[in-house]
């Protein structure tokens, strides 16, 4: 029965060439920029590499803090200070790993010179830790370890970008470069990551212990340019570390109760700080699923218009196929017999249109890529984006084909013979 | 095979009323092969609709094989029709995108537990009944008239109704093609095939078992 449906879909598309290309072009232009969309976020938000192990890593990206003296109030959000972090994040119970380093929102590029070649690099200081937590792609050499960070080894990764713009197309692994008036030697070379991926993203990974200024270390406030990366063991343990942070931060003792001295925050995902970000002006608790709820809504409403436009071309394709309709209901065809088979047929547009839409997505993320609009941008079509586009395009053909469809399968099949569609 | 018992069926606006059929009785026993005459409007098509199942009428009971089938849902409908009932129309009414075998299919797909090769074997069979098994793969549009009633009738015999209903199945082709349309009709007529046919054409009617005639939706016989 499938085949026959598919079988007759296919013949009603190619003897109605305009109906079938004003349908693929809505559906194929709708679901091009919903891949786009989708690439989009997925890149900002999946699990890419080098932050693979997203189903069992927190970070704390950033605090809030009040302080009440006498009749000053006392505000601030950013990121958390090397103290509090060392204090309250290194010693959680129970977890993998943990890794402090300073934080990208917070970090001012470097400039250095390569001859008379002025470079600017984004710096990211970090312990060893991170290297274990992040799963970078190594193209030369490999991550400086903990001895390094203490000893303060003026070692460095960096990035493949920075690699050419420094020593250009010879391997960089052993060589030294000169950053701030000092002379760093590369250990490793890694792919570029972009600068949307906030945690690992940076064009020159330094030791920790190489900062010039040591103050982070005894600093008394808990705000600071900082950024703690948690790794569970298992997935499981998640919520419990999530809680545990919560319980924390109303145990803080204060160093100095006059610029902070209540605290609130969380050991989060990215998502779920954007959330909050976005919801609460970083407030109050993440609300990931409302930002869900929000991403998918305006989804479905940019999704509306191209179906409604489809609806009504549907329903002037079945009315021009009420005869069919009529003798198929003589034959024994039931309504919902019928409602299947239109909606197979409108399934089957959106799945093609849904195809053209991946290739033509395919050609336009390569093309955002190399405009250097979003430094390391890499979009890319991967599984994840196939599987919502393929659920968007099914979502599409469905919604846009059963009301068409049920309305002519409630046709009289007397009516439906002589050619009337009400 | 099939019993009308008091009949009617109304039409109702909100300002006209038009009786389409009225108190009509009729019983065809299994076999027979009946037309039904009149002149045009009065409610010889309404009269095979209601035998098909496609249509219900205002009151009266309809039976066929003895079960009292008024009350029956959509679905039950549907699978006698497509069981019990084949139906030839004026105008072949063929899917102008399918291929004659997949034509004559139609019925065979709404069969349950029918492989696609069944289907197949039937049709063909069915196609060689009416003489065009060279014309499978052919569409409608690039069949004559004559052939195009036969693809119809392949289609309603496809799945071995016992009744069948053919609405002036002539009426639309010449006497040459009327006769060998008839010959078909007459052939599984005495096959077993139970035949209602409504005609014009009082010298096709003369060939069948009864004829029933009809005026302004009354019996007159």
């Amino acid at each position: 029965m499938l085949k026959n449906y598919l079988k007759t879909a296919f013949k009603v598309f190619l003897r109605r060439k305009f109906f079938t290309f004003v349908s693929l072009f809505g559906i194929c232009f709708t679901l091009t920029v919903l891949m786009v969309v989708t690439a989009f976020l997925d890149h900002l938000f999946g699990p890419l590499p080098p932050e693979v192990k997203t189903d069992r890593t927190l970070a704390v990206f950033m605090l809030h803090g009040e302080a009440h003296q006498g009749e000053n109030f006392n505000m601030w959000t950013g990121g958390p200070s090397y103290t509090f972090l060392d204090r309250y994040v290194r010693t959680l119970p129970d977890v993998e790993r943990v890794s402090i380093f300073t934080s990208f929102t917070t970090s001012v590029p470097a400039v250095s010179f390569n001859g008379s070649e002025k470079v600017t690099s984004h710096l990211k200081y970090t312990d060893a830790a991170f290297w274990e937590i992040l799963e970078f792609d190594f193209l030369e050499g490999g991550p400086f370890s903990a001895q390094d960070d203490r000893d303060a080894n003026l070692v460095a990764v960096i990035n493949q970008s920075t690699e050419k713009r420094f020593f250009g197309d010879t391997p960089a692994l052993g060589r030294s470069f000169e950053l701030e008036g000092r002379w760093f030697r590369v250990v490793g070379v890694v792919a570029d990551v972009s600068i949307l991926r906030l945690t690992p993203f940076a064009d020159i990974w330094l030791p920790l212990g190489t900062s010039k200024s040591k103050e982070y270390l005894h600093s008394r406030d808990f705000q600071g340019r900082f950024q703690g990366l948690i790794l569970a063991r298992k997935a499981e343990d998640i919520p419990l570390i999530k809680e545990e942070f919560k319980r924390r931060l109303t145990q803080v003792e204060f160093p100095d109760p006059g610029l902070t001295s209540r605290l609130s925050g969380g050991a989060e995902t990215f998502f779920e700080l954007v959330s909050r970000m976005l919801l609460s002006n970083g407030l109050e608790d993440s609300h990931p699923g409302i930002l869900l709820g929000a991403i998918s809504g305006f989804m479905v409403l940019f999704m509306f218009l191209p179906t409604l436009n489809l609806v009504n071309l549907n329903l002037s394709r079945m009315e021009e196929r009420s005869s069919e309709i009529g003798v198929r209901k003589a034959f024994g065809a039931s309504s919902w017999t019928l409602v299947g088979q239109f909606v197979v047929e409108n399934v089957l547009l959106a799945l093609v249109g849904g195809a053209l839409g991946l290739v033509l997505a395919s050609l336009v993320l390569p093309a955002i890529n190399n405009s250097g609009l979003i430094p390391y941008a890499d979009f890319r079509l991967n599984y994840r984006v196939f599987g919502y586009g393929l659920i968007t395009a099914v979502f599409f053909g469905v919604f846009s084909g059963v009301y068409p469809a049920w309305r002519m399968s409630r046709l009289h099949p007397v009516e439906a013979l002589k050619g009337k569609t009400s | 095979m099939i019993q009308l018992e008091g009949v009617e069926k109304v039409y109702r606006t909100d300002k006209l009323e038009t009786v389409a059929l009225n108190n009509i009785n009729l019983k065809v026993e299994n076999g027979e092969f009946i037309s039904v005459m009149g002149p045009s409007g009065c409610g010889k098509s309404t009269l095979l609709n209601v035998m098909g199942l496609l249509d219900v009428p205002t009151g009266g009971k309809v039976s066929l094989n003895g079960a009292e089938v008024l009350s029956y849902a959509d679905r039950q409908l549907a699978r006698m029709r497509n069981e019990q009932i084949g139906f030839i129309f004026q105008s072949f009414h063929l899917v102008s995108d399918l291929q004659v075998k997949d034509n004559v299919e139609i019925p065979l797909l709404y069969r349950r537990g029918l492989s696609g090769k069944e289907r197949h074997r039937l049709a063909l069979e069915a196609l060689e009944r009416v003489g065009l098994s060279s014309r499978v793969h052919h569409f409608p549009s690039q069949l004559s008239g004559g052939q195009q009633q036969r693809v119809a009738i392949a289609r309603a015999i496809v799945g071995k109704p016992r009744l069948l209903l053919a609405d002036e199945p002539t009426g639309n082709l010449d006497s040459q093609m009327g006769g060998e349309i008839m010959k078909i009709l007459e052939g599984l007529s005495q096959e077993g095939t139970t035949v209602v046919m409504v005609t014009h054409d009082p010298g096709l009617a003369g060939r069948t078992g009864r004829i029933v005639r009809l005026f302004d939706g009354r019996q007159v016989n």
